[in-house]
């Protein structure tokens, strides 16, 4: 694809600033950002959560969201300064000139309408189609995006299509009217990675075959890599950086962009370095488990040895947590049993010993919902030491400094309540809950999905220097292939409900591999520019 | 999880079984609570110097004296098929509230046939021009409205509208002898009062029904196409507001049937509400349960109706995968 360097830009933001209103306060979230970018040219905006990059975005549409208000610069779309034009004059450039992909394709549609009528909408109220040329174009949008069925897909609903699908659904509705621009806006962050692929493909033909311009917002450097001519990395609303893919691949300048791309390559520890050694702390045996009719596991067969991390891989709904909370006994299993420091482990967590609910506990995802919102951090680390282990007073109070410390976060922590503490040590207390019952199984999952890269590699590392003090056994359930090679001594990888392979990590790494694992882990974006076009290339063949 | 082949069919024969266990579980109550009351009726009808001869034969004549299962399932049996037995009075039940039904269901069929419209109008009007002077302007009336008990707002109608400007009857004791004119010249003033009542209720819960769909993500979704914003609310939102929508005015038509007794006592209007007061005054117990059993089918079946709606407005289960 040619970028005409000549031509006049599509969008020029010039010296953006958008400020946000919290605590009836306005506060700068947007702080002078300035690029452009050219028609046929695709522009990545990067950063970590928070960093502004989906403010910036809507921006580029005109829009603010509530509570948002523009108070600097200018956003010229094809010589249209909207930020200068009242929002009625604004509202009809949207879905016909600019048009934007939303995260979440499964939130973004109206579960009341059809597929057709919502993408073909814009077309026929204000793009001067009718609907019958709209639909036809619509089926070819279809088509060109490899959906299936192109003729009927648009009579469906949304809640009748896969993930995947709507994504790429949603692609249409935003090429519908030929627009000059798309935000994407982390289009495929709600994806399975095997998922991811397919939906990247149709995204970078799409753009290719249209010439459309996009804005291209993603946390994840890999997959910016494979989409964008350009990339600007944000950082509390400003451009820290920009340059050329490759260049900034290669040779990243600033400092944050480097720390960036150094946690993407996190140095992973090799197998083997823990445990595995004699009788393993639990062991799972021909265990099955239903929600009603439904299998969700199927004769699962593993064991997890002490000190030892086993990741436990697969896509959503393979059956991963399910089997984690088994583990815990919170859900019953229909058959098989579990195996815990040699004695069978009662189904119902109603029937375990206090002494075997201190041994196992769990860390969920979202430490948001999993901490007392209303408990202060003392409250909640200092709860199961009573539970536990009977401390109370100053003994308590020196143990929940302790762990406190252990998990990297200060002795003042202890007086803060959730809502007064980031993403990452919120989890981090969930951690230091979890280590205070002394336990001897943590089950992990994916308890970094939610956290920035930085602060998932800094949280990786703290629970293996624990792993190392403590001889504490890790099941560590994610999709995240990056987490299992940095944490994981074994890797199982999990599919609609069964196992397909498992064994020490760098046997499952290297192959051969069963054809699922083989899949999953060619679905991994390379760090690099070109990986996308090597696998569209493999499949043109 | 495994689907039927027609989800929507089982689901509302669900409902509808549901529903009439709720019926049979509140006939039951209806039949026994009154069992339970102390007293009988033919000692306080004959009064202390009755002999117990005659209060035997008296039981016997209005059929007290068989056991209470057997009257319950006779009193079930007919009741299932429209008949609700004899008052104490001699007469068929149905006879004495046939009439005053038809006035209450009249009254309640045209106070619901304005304030429906209007407030899902209202509501819609407040979702779109939320915090503008429209909005709040009704937000605060309806929120009074609400506040004030209804006989006061019966009070308050009839004193502006009957005594001081004598627009209107104060009473509202329709006839048949009185064409449709002259009865509905009559209502006027308890469908106004009425409305008052429940078209805030309504009104609020819509705006309110309306604005919690417009914080979803297809809603900003539709505002980044350009939808107008009008639009948004008409096409976007009120497709996914119809269930709670359905339920709040399901409860303001059961509300119109058997709340409406303090509105018929206040404008003397003869309808159901009336005709159980006096029932309870008589001690006229075949007419209380019946009085009772009305009120419960009403609220059972409109809450029924409700469900459906919004079992049939669910595009996940009206089109299944």
């Amino acid at each position: 694809m040619t970028v005409t360097a000549e031509a006049a830009p599509v969008l020029e933001v010039r010296d953006l600033r958008i400020d946000a209103k919290s605590n009836d306060r306005w506060s700068q979230i947007v702080k002078g950002v300035s690029f452009a970018i050219r028609p046929g040219e695709v522009l990545g905006l990067v950063g970590e959560s928070g960093a502004g990059k989906s403010t910036i975005g809507l921006a580029a549409l005109g829009y603010l969201r509530p509570g948002a208000r523009a108070s600097g610069g200018t956003v010229r779309l094809l010589g249209t300064e909207l930020l200068a034009i009242p929002e009625e004059e604004r509202r009809p450039l949207r879905g016909t000139k600019v048009a934007y992909v939303a995260q979440s394709a499964q939130a973004a549609f109206n579960p009341a309408h059809r597929l057709m009528d919502q993408i073909t909408m814009v077309a026929v109220d204000r793009g001067g189609l009718t609907r019958a040329v709209a639909e036809k174009r619509a089926v070819d949008l279809f088509a060109a995006l490899q959906l299936p069925d192109p003729q009927s897909f648009g009579s469906r609903y949304p809640h009748q299509v896969s993930g995947g699908q709507l994504q790429r659904a949603m692609v249409a509705m935003a090429m519908i009217c030929n627009p000059a621009l798309i935000v994407f806006d982390e289009p495929t962050t709600a994806l399975d990675v095997t998922t991811q692929v397919e939906v990247l493909i149709s995204i970078r033909k799409v753009i290719e075959d249209f010439g459309v311009a996009a804005i291209y917002i993603t946390h994840d450097l890999a997959v910016v890599a494979q989409i964008a001519h350009r990339v600007a990395v944000l950082r509390y609303g400003e451009v820290v950086e920009e340059a050329p893919i490759a260049e900034i691949m290669d040779n990243p300048q600033h400092p944050y962009t480097k720390s960036l791309w150094a946690v993407h390559e996190m140095p992973a520890e090799p197998s083997g370095a823990h445990g595995a050694k004699g009788q393993p702390l639990l062991s799972v045996e021909t265990l099955s488990a239903h929600y009603q009719d439904f299998q969700v596991l199927k004769d699962i067969e593993l064991a997890i040895g002490r000190g030892e991390t086993v990741a436990l891989v697969g896509e959503s709904g393979s059956g991963k947590s399910t089997l984690g909370r088994v583990i815990t006994g919170l859900k019953e299993p229909s058959q098989g049993r579990i195996v815990f420091d040699g004695k069978p482990l009662p189904e119902k967590v109603r029937q375990r010993s206090l002494e075997l609910l201190r041994r196992i506990q769990i860390i969920y995802q979202s430490a948001d919902t999993a901490l007392n919102p209303r408990q202060t951090v003392r409250k909640i680390v200092g709860r199961p030491l009573t539970l536990y282990q009977g401390l109370r007073g100053a003994a308590r109070e020196a143990r929940v400094a302790e762990l406190l410390r252990m998990v990297e976060l200060d002795e003042t922590h202890a007086d803060r309540l959730p809502g007064q503490l980031s993403g990452g040590q919120k989890q981090r207390v969930a951690i230091a809950r979890a280590l205070a019952a002394g336990p001897d199984l943590i089950i992990c999952d994916e308890i970094t999905s939610a956290l920035d890269k930085v602060v998932q590699a800094e949280v990786l590392r703290m629970l293996i220097g624990l792993q190392d003090r403590l001889g504490v056994s890790y099941l560590f359930i994610t999709h995240d292939i990056e987490v299992v090679r940095a944490i994981a001594d074994r890797v199982v990888v999990m599919q609609h409900g069964g196992i397909v392979e498992q064994g020490g990590k760098e046997e499952v790494f290297s192959p051969p591999h069963a054809p699922y694992t083989g899949k999953l882990l060619a679905s991994v974006p390379d760090m690099a520019v070109g990986w996308l076009d090597r696998i569209m290339a493999a499949r043109a063949v | 999880m495994r689907m039927t082949s027609h989800p929507i069919l089982s689901m509302v024969i669900g409902r509808i079984g549901l529903g009439l266990l709720s019926l049979l579980i509140v006939s039951l109550v209806i039949f026994f609570s009154v069992e339970l009351l102390p007293g009988s009726y033919a000692s306080a009808i004959l009064g202390q110097t009755a002999t117990p001869e005659a209060v035997a034969a008296m039981e016997e004549k209005l059929g007290l004296n068989q056991p209470a299962v057997l009257r319950y399932l006779a009193w079930l049996g007919g009741a299932a098929t429209g008949d609700l037995g004899m008052s104490f009075a001699g007469r068929p039940v149905m006879t004495v509230l046939g009439p005053r039904l038809m006035n209450t269901v009249s009254l309640a069929a045209i106070t619901a046939l304005i304030a429906v419209p209007l407030a899902i109008m209202l509501g819609i009007l407040c979702a779109r021009f939320r915090g503008r002077f429209i909005d709040r302007f009704l937000s605060t009336s309806t929120l009074a409205s609400i506040s004030v008990p209804e006989f006061f707002v019966a009070y308050v109608v009839m004193m502006v509208l009957a005594v001081k400007l004598q627009w209107f009857p104060s009473m509202a004791g329709i006839r048949n002898s009185m064409d449709f004119g002259e009865q509905l010249y009559r209502m006027v003033l308890p469908i106004l009062t009425l409305l008052l009542v429940i078209l805030a209720h309504m009104v609020r819960n819509t705006r309110a029904a309306i604005l919690s769909v417009m914080a979803s993500p297809y809603v900003e979704m539709a505002r980044l196409k350009g939808e107008p914003e009008g639009r948004v609310v008409m096409r976007q939102a009120l497709p996914n507001a119809i269930g709670p929508i359905a339920s709040v005015v399901a409860l303001n038509l059961a509300y119109l049937i058997s709340g409406v007794v303090v509105i018929e006592v206040v404008f003397v209007y003869p309808g159901v509400g009336q005709a159980m007061i006096d029932a309870v005054r008589n001690r006229d117990v075949p007419v209380i349960q019946a009085c009772a059993l009305i009120f419960a089918t009403a609220y059972i079946g409109f809450n029924l109706i409700a469900d459906i709606i919004s079992i049939v407005s669910n595009p996940r289960l009206l089109h299944p995968r």
